[in-house]
């Protein structure tokens, strides 16, 4: 479709860190028992293995989270969204489980620069300070849910509902505005 | 006179000079002033009058425990009252205004209060104005507001912008004196991730001041090495400027930070609200230096004995050139070695204690001063400033013995340890008698979740009060003078007549006195808890730090009971006061609350839409056109639509997939109706009730394969709906297999209706949706004219319609073709009201309308949809209650008003007679009413007595005021009862 957006198509916002809306972005909800052997089939063909609780895992195109006991979150390029749901339902149909195309129910957000951790640091409650690269903590942004991890060095991305994008948006543009830094430097987990 | 020393001053930089006004007058400042330090330093001794009896009031202390030198700061909208001037630093261009008086603070007519003082007692609002009763709202209270009170109300929206921020830790170390810096570097260098925080912009607390060794160091010295080993540990984090507001369950601490207070309209948050998780908490939070009780202790230039020597130390400020210090301890006299050392004169030390052999008193002798042992002040000489002393015997009754001129008294009390922090969430205290003080018990902290101290107390905090006890408990060795103990005084001379104890105050910010104590306890105030209320003494902004010891003790005395046995008020959280705006953060303005947006709303907005809040969703409610109102604009959308097609984003919907192999036994727990019979393809409208049997949500449920439905809920309804949904499966059926996902907002919805929407959808093509191969109540899935479509054949408004689901991204360019190709058709938007009323005209009910909690479906007609079959669902026993299935339950009927009108919503139908409570019987109310255009006349649905049985009868609606609105009960469904529209 040649005419799909996405909630905010790229908005950004240069404060102390850059925040960007990422675009389009494929996401699909894999819901099931997480040590079946149909799941670890399907997965292991995508060259993909199911992450340890809260992990987050990437292997070329396609980045795996865990969501929860029996949840996954795939994402990959809008593009290829719903053949992997095809894909994914024809390896599951003989089990129980649900796979579900989320990508256009929800939105992406990238921070990037030295100081990303301060800008969620005022929105979340999570310790962000003690979240490794790997791992995905969800949480809340003020007041709407969301889910965050160190997509990159001096980067962090998270991911909220597609209608509270342009709150998110206005959140992350609010507490990354230049002069209300936190600290001068990043404060240590240690 | 107070005036600037023109040496010393350790805080402050007499390069930089700043400018600031004190009720219009020019002063002058310097950085590392705060307002109290540059007043005084500027000879401004008196700041304002007082809370009651307007009398003139001066700077008592150095620090948050100041209960009178707050001012009016700033203009206009950055006006804000009550600020403390201790506490606020000086900036260039600041503007302060004293409080309380009119017409201004050297003549002010509210001084009459003072001379009326036997009449405005303890209670005075409690036992005057009684009656009539009209008269306190209408005379009395508006009187006493206008001459009660601190500072004005700003009156314009604040234009500072606020944050928060979450920061967590395994020890939070509250207060950067040298206790607190002892710990936190004890647990920094244990490997501990420590927050150090301090309320002020300086290090070291009281230290630096009072002086003394530590660790082989002197103690400025040892705070500058600590502080620097500190720095350099990455585990531990060291801010100022906040302060910790209260400390609550689960280590969760409150502070307020100020970051951009002295800098007025710089692009920077005004306050930071920090909320910190910490594993554990110590408090090294101080002590506070108490008053000593003495007639006319409130007049400007009686100031606490601490506080004269850090305006003198830290500010080069001189509070006065010849101070008369008072007092019952050693401590004291500290501040005379300070003043004598700054070339000021000290004509005597007042000591209540009969004999003086510390340390300290005899450096003082030694250097010439006159100590009057066994003293006491029996009252201050002066009005606007102090003039002097009249000494007496502590023993007696205040006779004057001498009078010595001075222009500052010094008092010390002696000192209460901080215990805010400790006592919040429960630690108690003990009484320590030797030193007249409440203290932290160790043995009963207050408790984390682990059951263990969550809270530790150390340094003057604990009731440690000299460096070397303090530094003593942290493990280092320290050394200052020796102290000789402290003699208790509450009152001043012991047995002051009560014309002294009537000029002798507790709590200088409420006006509470000695003998208002006295006269509660005698009126039967026996708990301090009452007492407090009764005479507010430690209800103003400063909540009592001065007063709080001092008058439980008077209380206690009074009730003739030791003081441990009447206790302590309750501490609470703030410490200090915390603004609203940091409380709030960034939820203010566009970010006051989430605002839920369809893919479709910038198209909404650019075509003008009128909102209509529907949970956090902003949904239109009409398109007005220009010149046109909200009615008119609505009456055109239902007409349009029904001749023509209109358009609705329908995106809101709830949509929630449930599949599995129990997803079928599932949804026919969940709806009323049977959901499993349900073939793939097709769509049945159903039910859900709650576990009461009341009803509480609906929609076209869709089956979508063999093992999958997809449930369309109400806008409001679907987190709720999906929540409920996991709720049943996750601690009720765990063993089901069923697995839901909530996508409703993976698809933007949108409802193309009227008699031409067929050839709208066919203009795009790409699916038949004709009558044979779309059939009412079915759904068809394929590309529409390119677009990834799954087609609803369902109806809400009793035409012909379709709603087309697409993924979100693809919603607003849908939208924007069928409006392109619809143009010829006369294609227009339609929204939420037209909705309504359209499906009014049909007698579809509206979750939050026809239902309101206590409504069941039975009471809706709508029993077609309640399954006899099934052997249970969700709702099902409930409504085989006595009450439920109760004859004498309003049903839903329709109402045609006679004459046309429209009925107010929320109209009663009167019936005969009146109620045990004398209020008129009822036997219905409107539950929906409109205009319709369609039928040209008012329309409503309501739920009346035995409606059903009643049709075609007459009955009566309430009006605006008196009047009553005449309708005939008709079958509910009011246009093309049989559907053939919808079916075409």
């Amino acid at each position: 479709m040649s005419n799909a957006v996405s909630a905010l198509q790229g908005a950004t916002y240069q404060g102390f860190v850059t925040v960007t809306e990422a675009g389009l972005i494929g996401m699909i909800s894999i819901r099931g028992d997480l040590t079946s052997k149909p799941l670890l089939k399907a997965l292991k063909a995508l060259g993909l293995s199911v992450p340890a609780p809260r992990q987050i895992v990437t292997s070329k195109d396609l980045t795996l989270a865990w969501m929860s006991p029996d949840e996954l979150l795939l994402i990959c390029d809008h593009s290829a969204a719903a053949q992997l749901v095809q894909t994914l339902s024809s390896a599951l149909e003989k089990t129980h489980a649900l796979v579900c195309n989320v990508s256009d129910a929800r939105a992406l957000f990238r921070l990037k620069g030295a100081k990303p951790d301060q800008v969620i640091m005022k929105l979340s409650p999570a310790d962000i300070a003690t979240l490794p690269t790997g791992e995905m903590r969800r949480t809340r942004l003020a007041q709407v849910a969301a889910a965050v991890w160190r997509s990159a060095p001096d980067e962090i991305s998270l991911i909220c509902f597609r209608s509270v994008a342009t709150y998110v948006q206005g959140l992350l543009e609010t507490s990354a505005r230049p002069g209300s830094e936190l600290f001068e430097t990043a404060p240590s987990s240690s | 006179m107070s005036t600037r020393l023109s040496k010393g001053g350790r805080l402050i930089d007499r390069a930089k000079r700043l400018n600031f006004t004190f009720n219009g007058k020019p002063m002058q400042g310097f950085a590392g002033d705060t307002l109290a330090s540059a007043l005084l330093g500027a000879g401004q001794v008196m700041l304002g009058r007082s809370f009651k009896y307007h009398r003139p009031r001066g700077i008592v202390a150095s620090g948050v425990e100041e209960p009178n030198a707050l001012v009016g700061l700033g203009r206009n909208a950055r006006f804000e009252p009550d600020q403390r001037t201790t506490t606020t630093e000086l900036f260039e261009g600041a503007e302060t205004r004293s409080q309380n008086h009119w017409p201004n603070l050297d003549y002010d007519i509210g001084e009459i209060n003072d001379a009326f003082y036997k009449f405005l007692p303890a209670g005075f609002y409690y036992k005057t104005f009684m009656a009539p009763q009209a008269a306190w709202k209408h005379l009395f209270e508006p009187i006493i507001r206008k001459s009660a009170g601190l500072g004005g109300v700003p009156k314009e929206a604040d234009p500072d912008r606020y944050e928060q921020a979450y920061a967590y830790c395994d020890v939070l170390v509250v207060g950067g004196g040298v206790a607190g810096l002892a710990a936190a570097l004890r647990e920094g260098r244990a490997g501990k991730r420590v927050w150090l925080i301090e309320q002020t912009a300086h290090w070291g607390g009281r230290t630096p001041v009072d002086g003394g060794q530590i660790d082989g160091f002197e103690a400025c010295d040892w705070i500058k090495t600590t502080l620097q080993e500190l720095e350099g540990m990455a585990n531990v984090t060291l801010r100022t400027r906040l302060m910790a507001a209260g400390q609550h369950d689960h280590g969760y601490v409150i502070g307020l930070e100020s970051v951009g207070d002295t800098r007025p309209g710089a692009d920077i948050p005004r306050h930071r609200l920090w909320r910190i998780r910490a594993g554990r908490t110590i408090t090294a939070t101080g002590a506070i230096e108490r008053p000593l009780a003495f007639a006319a202790n409130d007049v400007p230039g009686v100031m606490l004995a601490s506080a004269v020597r850090d305006y003198v130390v830290n500010w080069a400020v001189s509070p006065g050139d010849r101070t008369v210090i008072v007092t019952n301890n050693d401590d004291a006299y500290r501040t005379a070695l300070v003043l004598l050392d700054a070339g000021l004169t000290v004509p005597a030390i007042i000591d209540a204690r009969e004999a003086t052999h510390g340390a300290l008193p005899q450096e003082v002798k030694a250097r010439g001063v006159r100590v009057l042992e066994g003293r006491g002040v029996a009252r201050v000489l002066g009005r606007k400033q102090v003039k002097g002393v009249e000494i007496c015997a502590q023993a007696g009754e205040g006779g004057a013995i001498e009078t010595i001129e001075c222009d500052c008294v010094a008092m010390s009390g002696g000192w209460s340890p901080v215990v805010h922090l400790w006592s919040h969430c429960g630690g108690k205290l003990i009484w320590d008698a030797g030193q007249a003080m409440f203290r932290p018990d160790p043995e009963r902290p207050p408790l984390g979740a682990d059951g263990t101290a969550m809270v530790q107390a150390v340094g003057a905090a604990n009731g440690d009060l000299t460096l070397a006890a303090t530094m003593g408990g942290a493990g280092l060795g320290a050394c200052s003078s020796d102290e000789a103990p402290m003699t208790p005084v509450w009152q001043m001379p012991a047995s002051a007549p009560v014309a002294l104890r009537f000029k002798s105050f507790l709590d200088f910010q409420n006006d509470v006195k000695v003998s208002d104590v006295q006269l509660a306890a005698r009126e039967g105030f026996e708990s301090v808890e009452h007492t407090k209320r009764y005479t507010t003494l430690g209800m103003a902004t400063d909540q009592g730090k001065l007063s709080n010891i001092n008058g439980l003790a008077v209380l206690s005395d009074a009730l003739g009971q030791p003081i441990p046995a009447t206790g302590t008020t309750t501490f609470r959280p703030p410490y200090t006061p915390i603004s609203f705006g940091a409380i709030t953060g960034e939820a203010k303005g566009a970010l006051f609350q989430p605002l839920r947006r369809t893919p479709i709303q910038s198209w909404h907005e650019a075509h003008h839409a009128h909102w209509e809040p529907v949970g956090q969703w902003r949904r239109p409610y009409c398109y007005p056109k220009s010149g046109e109102t909200h009615r008119e604009a609505v009456n055109r959308e239902i007409t349009n639509t029904r001749a023509n097609v209109g358009l609705l984003d329908a995106s809101t919907l709830g949509k929630i997939v449930v599949k599995g192999p129990d997803a079928g036994r599932f949804l026919d727990m969940l709806y009323t109706n049977m959901m499993s019979t349900l073939p793939v393809g097709k769509c049945r409208y159903g039910l859900m009730c709650n576990e009461n049997g009341f009803l509480m949500d609906d929609g076209v449920v869709a089956r979508l394969s063999d093992d999958s439905w997809l449930c369309h809920t109400t806008s409001g309804g679907a987190d709720h709906i999906h929540g409920w949904m996991e709720d049943w499966l996750q601690c009720e059926w765990w063993d089901w297999k069923v697995y839901t996902a909530n996508l409703t907002e993976q698809f933007a919805q949108i409802a193309v209706v009227g008699p031409k929407a067929r050839e709208l959808l066919n203009r795009l093509g790409g699916i038949d949706v004709s009558r044979e191969a779309l059939p009412f109540m079915q759904w068809i899935e394929g590309r529409l004219g390119g677009f990834d479509a799954r087609i609803f054949r369902i109806s809400f408004s009793g035409e012909l319609s379709y709603e087309i689901a697409v993924p979100a991204s693809q919603g607003l360019a849908l939208w924007e073709k069928l409006v392109t190709e619809g143009k010829d058709l006369g294609v227009m938007p339609y929204g939420t009201e037209a909705l309504h009323v359209m499906r009014a005209e049909k007698g579809f009910i509206m979750i939050g309308d026809e239902t309101d909690g206590t409504v069941i479906p039975q009471d809706l007609g709508l029993t077609w949809a309640i399954s006899k079959k099934k052997t249970d669902f969700l709702g099902k026993r409930a409504q085989q209650r006595p009450h439920m299935t109760d004859p004498n339950r309003w049903k839903l009927v329709g109402l045609e008003t006679l004459d046309g009108s429209v009925i107010p919503d929320g109209s009663y139908a009167p019936a005969e007679g009146h109620n045990a409570n004398g209020q008129r019987n009822t036997q219905g109310r409107v539950t929906s009413t409109y205009y319709s255009p369609t039928i040209g006349k008012g329309i409503a649905m309501g739920l009346v007595l035995n409606g059903p049985d009643r049709m075609g009868e007459v009955i009566e609606f309430t009006g605006e005021g008196e009047a009553r609105i005449k309708a005939r009960i008709t079958d509910p469904v009011f246009y093309d009862k049989d559907g053939e529209k919808q079916n075409v």
